[in-house]
């Protein structure tokens, strides 16, 4: 049996933290909860069966430069022969025993609708090398590694490093005193009553240091809170994204999952998905969506069961526009 | 109607009152956090048996001066601590909250809710 490395209790600090910077969250933190491990892994597998010799796998391994083996058979993923077990096989002298007889078969697995902010944590706690991914019928669909990583952030910072440039050349920064600009990010986690409306507040003292006038700022601090609180309550965790930039405030939330199944419904007064132990806190009456198109100048909802939902709410700050809204 | 002739003359159990000279207009009885949101109107009294630290970000978000919960409901400590920080009052009575609606209802000169 090969031997993984020991199971520590972290005793180092969680990632969040070390790449949080004064209490704000960057970039990095939206991507890893809107990822998810099937958008990450490595789908194309070499895999042996198990009567097969752990010479085959380090073959394998060597040709296609991988550190782990899965070993599969009639489509039941079995075990896993990883470049540890080799290791210990060529100074055993057996490395022309099956897999069988060698391979790991209690193994930690992630599953591939996690968010990659799950498999973060997997490999901080456990120190493996890779993660078998395996889907809701609990068949074998991946490999996770901290390559595959690695690979996916840079190049998603590097798509979101082009939109930002991109929208930057665009921006004429108007005369007035709405010419700010503004972009901060906050994660907002499933059930997490305790920092619900967290955000939505912070947006509004923020507003308030600024001298906005209250009605706008109530119609912004509205929108913020009921989206916030449907991270909250309704999805698997998600972000909020809130920016000001051109004389418009827009507040996007982006969640994992579960997604609406039917966005016309959930768009009517009354109409909520909350199960009772959320209605027992005041929430669920389900007039959030509708509260936030009443307060928005512009509302767009997007949603995809078991992708996860976006919502975008733009609330006009341009002081003539403003004037006559209100 | 300020605040504190609201609270004497309802009879009402102050929690908290950090100021009894802000102005009542209005009063709003909701137990349903989105409706509070959507229809409360500014400088109102809010009526309502939530007494967890939700109601006072619903207050705050709309201008509402002071919760007022009913049948006697305990005050959860972390709503008392942001109520406070917030200046958002926090009134008892052990009336339910049709009582109390029509009560209060009666000193705002609010008769038939039809303006």
């Amino acid at each position: 049996m090969s031997d993984h490395a020991n199971i520590d209790s972290a005793s180092r600090e969680p990632i969040d933290a070390a790449i949080e910077q004064n209490g704000e969250p960057l970039v990095l933190i939206e991507m890893v909860h809107r990822l998810k491990v099937r958008d990450v892994m490595t789908r194309k597998l070499a895999t042996v069966e198990r009567a097969e010799s752990l010479r085959k796998v380090q073959a394998l391994m060597k040709a296609n430069k991988i550190s782990g083996v899965p070993v599969e058979e009639g489509g039941r993923f079995l075990g896993l022969v990883t470049i540890n077990d080799i290791i210990c096989a060529l100074e055993g002298g057996y490395i022309d025993e099956s897999c069988q007889k060698h391979m790991s078969t209690r193994l930690v697995v992630l599953e591939d609708d996690m968010p990659l902010s799950f498999a973060l944590r997997y490999f901080e706690r456990y120190h493996y090398g890779r993660f078998p991914v395996i889907n809701r019928e609990q068949k074998l669909v991946g490999i996770i590694c901290q390559r595959d990583i690695n690979r996916a952030l840079l190049l998603e910072l590097t798509n979101e490093l082009n939109r930002l440039e991109s929208e930057s050349i665009d921006n004429k920064v108007p005369e007035g005193p709405y010419n700010l600009y503004v972009l901060r990010e906050f994660p907002v986690s499933k059930y997490d009553f305790e920092n619900a409306g967290k955000a939505a507040n912070k947006i509004k003292q923020m507003l308030k240091e600024k001298h906005f006038p209250p009605r706008v700022i109530r119609r912004i601090a509205v929108a913020a809170y009921e989206l916030e609180i449907n991270l909250c309550v309704h999805s698997d965790g998600g972000m909020l994204l809130w920016q000001i930039s051109n004389g418009r405030a827009e507040i996007v939330v982006q969640d994992s999952g579960p997604g609406i199944a039917d966005i016309e419904w959930a768009l009517k007064d009354g109409n909520s998905t909350a199960n009772d132990w959320i209605r027992s806190f005041g929430f669920g009456a389900g007039m959030g969506l509708v509260n936030v198109k009443r307060v928005s100048d512009e509302f767009e909802i997007e949603s995809k069961v078991g992708t996860g939902t976006k919502v975008k709410a733009v609330i006009y700050i341009d002081a003539e526009k403003v004037a006559h809204r209100s | 109607m300020r605040l504190k002739e609201i609270v004497e003359k309802a009879g009402l159990e102050v929690v908290s009152l950090p100021d009894g000279e802000v102005e009542i207009k209005a009063a709003y009885t909701s137990d349903l956090l989105s409706d509070v949101i959507g229809h409360c109107p500014e400088q109102a009294v809010l009526i309502t048996v939530q007494n967890h630290k939700n109601s006072v970000a619903v207050s705050t978000l709309v201008g509402a001066h002071a919760i007022l919960i009913v049948h006697n409901r305990p005050v959860a400590d972390d709503l008392l601590a942001l109520a406070q920080q917030e200046g958002v009052a926090i009134l008892r009575t052990q009336f339910d909250q049709f009582t109390i609606s029509c009560r209060i209802g009666a000193l705002l000169g609010i008769e038939s809710g039809i303006e």
